[in-house]
């Protein structure tokens, strides 16, 4: 329990991206769908921002002239936050259009009527 | 400044090069120039690579390329050695084939003003591909495993058509599950190495094993790690979105997903093993047997899914999870003789299933767009040159001696000799398994050479130049590879040598 007090905000992402992956996985609604995708991104980037923050440093910016390294934190885990968030952004953009398209055609969101009406349209 | 390397260069050149050609393409209103840009660009990336393969392998190096001035502890960083080489330059070859023969069914199926958009993706796809091959920072590989998630998405929905929007959904959702377990695996291991350059973080591995602190983390960050790629790789029980995918999409689309795209994600996952979680520790995780076991599975339920099926390109999809399985099996063996069968089995399905792909599309093409296998009847003798291409990707994939299949099935049979305890199983399946192949294999090809009953005179189609070009490059890329095997397996066993190092 000692482990789960220290790793708070780690133990919550991992919880939160099991949310989103089974979000992502079993919901039927294409939106919601898409939803859990966000969901479980951003629980990564909770990991890594939790990860990449100590507490009473300051970002890798010298301004009055410290240069000693345990003064601040890495900055890495916070550019890969970044550069998670324009892959998720481009990714939930794309699946967006793709929702919409199907909705035009479909006149549905719910996957598995979808796949039925797919399905009968193949079939003719 | 100090003498430059151009042959150092050529990774890192390569991947700019497909990436400038699509934005290049962004500025083309016209797909056949798109199509002339992209030819261009992969025919020089192949020479190029020809020229690294043949370069590496006759020094026996391996080399890193450091990307912008930041050296190794913090930079980004390329490797290539001859494993790289050569499956950047089948890559380009395999690519080359599939667009040249398979242009026609682009621009026919694809709207024209959507035309270039398809090349667009293309090259992004191939850049990443290559980006894939060649990285040695695993956060590049997260952000190009993404980019080829997209791609290859746009490239299955190109066709327009509701059935390839649904394709492409389920596709995306599944990959997406995929990439999402490989970005939580790889922020969990940065945490635990502090390291995101391959061989700093295979020290820091070999170190948590020794001191079994953290090993319960790793345990799970590799778990996390290989079903991401076994996800994205459609090993058996992830399977379910190739068979919709390929089925609604451009031939040529589909040729290049199962014959290359979902090979780049295994050679990912064979630099991981050998780069940072090292043979040592995969072994005692375990995570071989593990892949070992789904890989067999995946051999006999894609072999036996494919012969429910009625519809050409579905079968040839269940037959991609079957081949995909053997090469799960060669790297679940956990010997270099095993992985040295499961990458020489990624060229040669790559080679195999691009040309059953488009010789398939063809024939439904001709069939007036009907699928299933009894429509196809005398399609061979209407259109011979994809007959004779489809009999020899089909006999190559039952494996037939002189064609690249076979080599691959005794590879594994030899191999299977060096791993205790999994030999048995490993001869069993692959005799099951190739009994199976030839059950559905045959009578598709039995079919097309069967002349139709009631002999409707058709004109007989027209075969283009590029088309018959390109399978014919196949059938003989498939004998090289049956016949004169030697010195690419040799190549591949010396690379594995080289990775380990």
């Amino acid at each position: 329990m000692n482990h789960l007090g220290t790793n708070f905000y780690e133990a919550v992402s991992v919880i939160l991206f099991g949310i989103g992956f089974m979000n992502l996985l079993l919901q039927n609604n294409l939106i919601k769908k898409f939803i859990g995708l966000n969901i479980m991104d951003t629980a990564v980037y909770l990991f890594l921002a939790a990860q990449g923050y100590i507490f009473g440093r300051v970002a890798p910016i010298l301004t009055d002239g410290v240069i000693d390294a345990s003064y601040y934190v890495n900055p890495i885990p916070a550019g890969l936050v970044l550069t998670g968030i324009v892959v998720s952004v481009s990714v939930t953009a794309f699946s967006l259009a793709l929702v919409q398209r199907l909705y035009k055609h479909y006149g549905s969101l719910n996957m598995d009527e979808i796949m039925q009406l797919s399905r009968e349209e193949e079939g003719e | 400044m100090e003498h430059i390397n151009w042959i150092h260069n050529i990774p890192f050149f390569s991947i700019f090069l497909a990436m400038l050609c699509g934005i290049l393409t962004a500025l083309v209103k016209n797909g056949r120039v798109a199509y002339k840009i992209h030819t261009a660009m992969i025919l020089i990336v192949g020479i190029m690579s020809g020229i690294l393969l043949v370069n590496v392998s006759a020094k026996n190096e391996i080399f890193t390329f450091m990307m912008g001035h930041f050296p190794a502890p913090w930079g980004n960083e390329l490797r290539a050695g001859p494993l790289e080489a050569l499956m950047a330059t089948t890559f380009s070859i395999v690519m080359l084939l599939t667009v040249s023969g398979g242009s026609e069914f682009i621009f026919n199926d694809v709207v024209p003003e959507k035309q270039p958009l398809y090349f667009i993706m293309l090259n992004a796809l191939f850049g990443a591909m290559l980006a894939l091959v060649y990285t040695n920072d695993i956060f590049t590989a997260y952000v190009f495993i993404e980019i080829n998630t997209i791609a290859s998405c746009a490239l299955i929905m190109a066709k327009g058509t509701p059935q390839s929007m649904v394709g492409t959904t389920h596709y995306l959702v599944i990959s997406l599950l995929g990439s999402g377990l490989f970005l939580l695996g790889v922020c969990i291991l940065y945490s635990i190495t502090g390291h995101l350059l391959f061989p700093q973080m295979k020290e820091a591995i070999l170190e948590i094993i020794k001191t079994e602190q953290y090993r319960m983390p790793l345990l799970v960050v590799t778990g996390f790690m290989f079903i991401g790629i076994a996800i994205k790789s459609a090993l058996f029980p992830f399977h379910s979105m190739l068979p919709g995918a390929y089925h609604s999409a451009v031939p040529t689309s589909s040729g290049i997903l199962s014959g290359l795209v979902l090979k780049s994600y295994i050679i990912l996952g064979i630099k991981l093993i050998y780069c940072v979680f090292s043979e040592q520790v995969m072994d005692t995780l375990k995570i071989t047997d593990v892949l070992f076991a789904f890989g067999l599975a995946g051999m006999v339920m894609g072999s036996v899914y494919a012969m429910k099926e009625r519809k050409m390109k579905r079968m040839l999809a269940y037959s991609s999870v079957a081949q995909i399985g053997y090469i799960y099996m060669g790297i679940g063996m956990g010997t270099r003789v095993g992985m040295t069968a499961a990458c020489f089995h990624i060229l040669a399905h790559a080679i195999t299933k691009s040309l059953l792909f488009l010789c398939c599309g063809k024939f439904v093409e001709e069939s007036g767009g009907k699928e299933k296998i009894y429509h196809m009847r005398g399609a061979a003798l209407r259109n011979p040159v994809a007959g004779i291409g489809y009999s020899v990707g089909a006999l190559s994939m039952i494996g037939i001696p002189l064609l690249a299949g076979f080599i691959s099935k005794i590879y594994f049979a030899t191999a299977s000799v060096f791993s205790s305890g999994k030999m048995a199983a490993v001869l069993i399946v692959l005799g099951v398994s190739m009994v199976l192949n030839a059950l559905y294999f045959l009578p598709s090809v039995i079919a097309i050479w069967t002349p139709e009953k009631e002999a409707e005179i058709r004109p007989r189609p027209s075969i283009s130049p590029a088309f018959a070009v390109s399978i014919v490059g196949f059938i003989i890329l498939n004998f090289i590879l049956g016949i004169c095997y030697r010195p690419i397996t040799h190549i591949i066993q010396m690379s594995i040598e080289l990775l380990v190092q």
